[in-house]
């Protein structure tokens, strides 16, 4: 029960990092590699910030704002700089990891709730037990998986509306034709950099509320991230099967909380934790390629029919 | 109203593939003048009007438009004095969006954009309006994605949104090109509607000897990226195909034009 609980937190937390790549990858049609490195320049922010003892809910906003700041460097780096999209995120991501050890001055930082104020102290001690439905669960789990729940409904909802402003709506043209944007008047290189600070900014904010939840930061955390991220994003595709944003939003939540319940009932069904990556790698692989596998056997299947 | 003076552009300068696209081009439009655009395939149309939209900067030579020297303006910054319909029918729009967004977008061509709605209340009437006006049966569907539409109305709702917000200068570039004959015959109608009843100063290129000969009141013939013939006032009114043909022979005695762009020429418009 605590394994379930645990995973629907966590999932529900990185569901900000699905929304962060859901930003990119499918609304500005860019493939951001920033990722890996700004979901652990989010957790060694706040981990440096709340280590000095600052208000939680500033170290958390800290955060989104070096994520954000993080992505605009890439976006600069590609729209002045002209540097290939994929490389400028490489190049953020590779520089990330030495700026996320000098914040964080060591490779892993322990947030102990009971020792420093983060915003899991709010959530009460760890040994409170409530019963819920027959189960003996820590109070503490609960409430922060309410708070998660109601935290991403909230950030999802933020950005379903920002979709329908002006920006928003010029944001979503830049990726779907980026010519039309243009002669209407719109700065298609500050539209990619906008759309990569709010997509890094929120990805880093997943990484600041993930340290707090785990009760750590380590330098390593975002290995593999953009990978995890994309996942989600893509089961939540196949969940709700349209293209509208708001529903691929909450596809990108029911994604990542989907994801990581799978991979901790693989993780608990005997997986070594040593494949995780190399399985997900291949998950992500096989749902991007299945679909063009599919149509091309039924195609061939119609062919060979009319024969 | 626009001024280019003495414009050059070389594309892949100093390479083997080397093309001198325009080669000193004068040329001055009045406000509400509409210009039509004729010439071999090659012969710097396109280049022309990328020029003026702003797509690429000159190498030497200046334009000026409504006032404003836009030589180094970038292309975002003139489309708040330009519209523009392009050739594919699939340039002109944002397909996976709606009619309604991509019109609303076009509402606010040369105006920042900022965290306000989108969609203003009153916005959906009266761009409904605007869509009817249009004749293309199209106002009932205004929250369907624009990409599941035809390329005529795709086509004419890119000439909407580049008139929406009245521009100084409307640039055409064989817009009705790619369309079946019956669709580019209405939305060639509706171009000739659009450009009179708001007076807008156009520069459309055609390869179409029937739209060149009547419509506009202004013909420019490019060639070897440069103006090598331009007829107005009286006399293209009463243009006919036979007489276009004439004055391509002209041109051609007087070497400005090689024999085979001749033909060429001949081929395409007769
Ligand atoms: N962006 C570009 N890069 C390189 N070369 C270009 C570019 N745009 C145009 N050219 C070249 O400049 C020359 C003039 O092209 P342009 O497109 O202006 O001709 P056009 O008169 O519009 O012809 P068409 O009737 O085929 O549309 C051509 O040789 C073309 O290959
Ligand atoms: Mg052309």
């Amino acid at each position: 029960m605590i394994l379930l609980l645990g995973s629907l937190t966590m999932g529900l937390i990185l569901s900000l990092l699905a929304f962060g790549v859901l930003v990119t990858f499918r609304v500005l049609a860019f493939r951001d590699l920033t990722v890996d490195g700004s979901v652990a320049l989010g957790g060694a922010v706040a981990a440096a910030l709340l280590v000095r003892g600052t208000h939680p809910l500033v170290a958390t906003a800290g955060a989104f704002v070096a994520g954000a700041l993080a992505g605009t460097v890439t976006g600069v780096l590609h729209t002045r700089c002209k540097i290939n999209g994929l490389l400028a995120g490489i190049l953020v991501m590779t520089a990330l990891y030495s700026v996320n050890l000098h914040v964080l001055s060591k490779s892993n930082v322990p947030l102990d709730p009971e020792a420093i104020p983060t915003l899991m102290s709010y959530a009460g001690s760890a040994s409170q037990m409530t019963d819920l439905f027959g189960w003996e669960v820590p109070t503490r789990e609960l409430i922060v998986l309410v708070a998660a729940a109601i935290g991403v409904a909230m950030v999802g909802f933020a950005l379903h509306c920002f979709f329908q402003t002006q920006w928003g709506l010029a944001l979503r043209a830049t990726g779907d034709n980026d010519q039309v944007i243009r002669a209407l008047g719109a700065d298609v290189g500050w539209m990619q950099t906008g759309g990569l600070a709010l997509s890094n900014g929120l990805i880093a904010l997943g990484g600041g509320l993930v340290v707090q939840y785990q009760g750590f930061a380590d330098v390593q955390m975002g290995i593999g991230m953009v990978v995890w991220g994309l996942a989600s994003v893509i089961i939540g595709d196949s969940l709700v099967g349209t293209k509208q944003l708001g529903w691929l939003l909450c596809g990108a939540v029911m994604g990542s909380v989907l994801f990581r319940l799978m991979v901790a009932l693989a993780l608990r069904g005997g997986l070594n934790p040593n494949d995780l990556k190399l399985v997900t790698a291949t998950f992500v692989f096989v749902a991007l390629v299945l679909p063009d596998v599919w149509k091309w056997w039924m195609s061939r299947r119609a062919v060979r029919n009319v024969a | 109203m626009l001024e280019l003076k003495n414009a050059y552009k070389t594309f892949y300068a100093g390479t083997a593939n080397e093309v001198r696209a325009l080669r000193g081009v004068d040329l001055r439009i009045a406000e509400g003048e509409f210009v039509i655009v004729i010439g071999t395939n090659g012969s710097g149309k396109s280049t022309l009007l990328n020029a003026v939209a702003g797509t690429f900067y000159l190498d030497d030579g200046e334009i000026s438009l409504a006032e404003h020297d836009v030589t180094a303006w970038p292309e975002h910054r003139r489309a708040q004095l330009i519209g523009r319909v392009f050739q594919n029918p699939f340039h002109g729009t944002a397909p996976s969006l709606t009619i309604l967004e991509n019109l609303v977008l076009a509402l606010r061509r040369g105006q920042s954009r900022g965290l306000g709605w989108a969609i203003p209340k009153d916005a959906r009437d009266q761009l409904r309006e605007r869509v009817r006006l249009m004749g293309l049966n199209l106002e009932d569907r205004l929250d369907t994605p624009i990409g599941s539409l035809s390329g005529g109305q795709r086509q004419s709702l890119t000439l909407l949104m580049a008139t929406l917000v009245q521009p100084k200068l409307l640039l055409l570039d064989e817009h009705t090109a790619a369309l079946d004959p019956k669709s580019a015959d209405q939305v060639i109608r509706l171009t000739e509607r659009v450009i009179k009843q708001d007076r807008l100063t156009t520069m459309m290129v055609t390869h179409s000897m029937q739209q060149a000969a009547h419509l506009g009141d202004r013909l420019v013939m490019m060639s070897g990226g440069q103006v090598v013939c331009d007829i107005r006032g009286d006399e293209k009114k009463h243009l006919r195909p036979e007489d276009l043909l004439a004055r391509f022979e002209e041109i051609r005695r007087s070497d400005l034009l090689d024999e085979s762009a001749a033909e060429m020429l001949a081929e395409m418009y007769v």
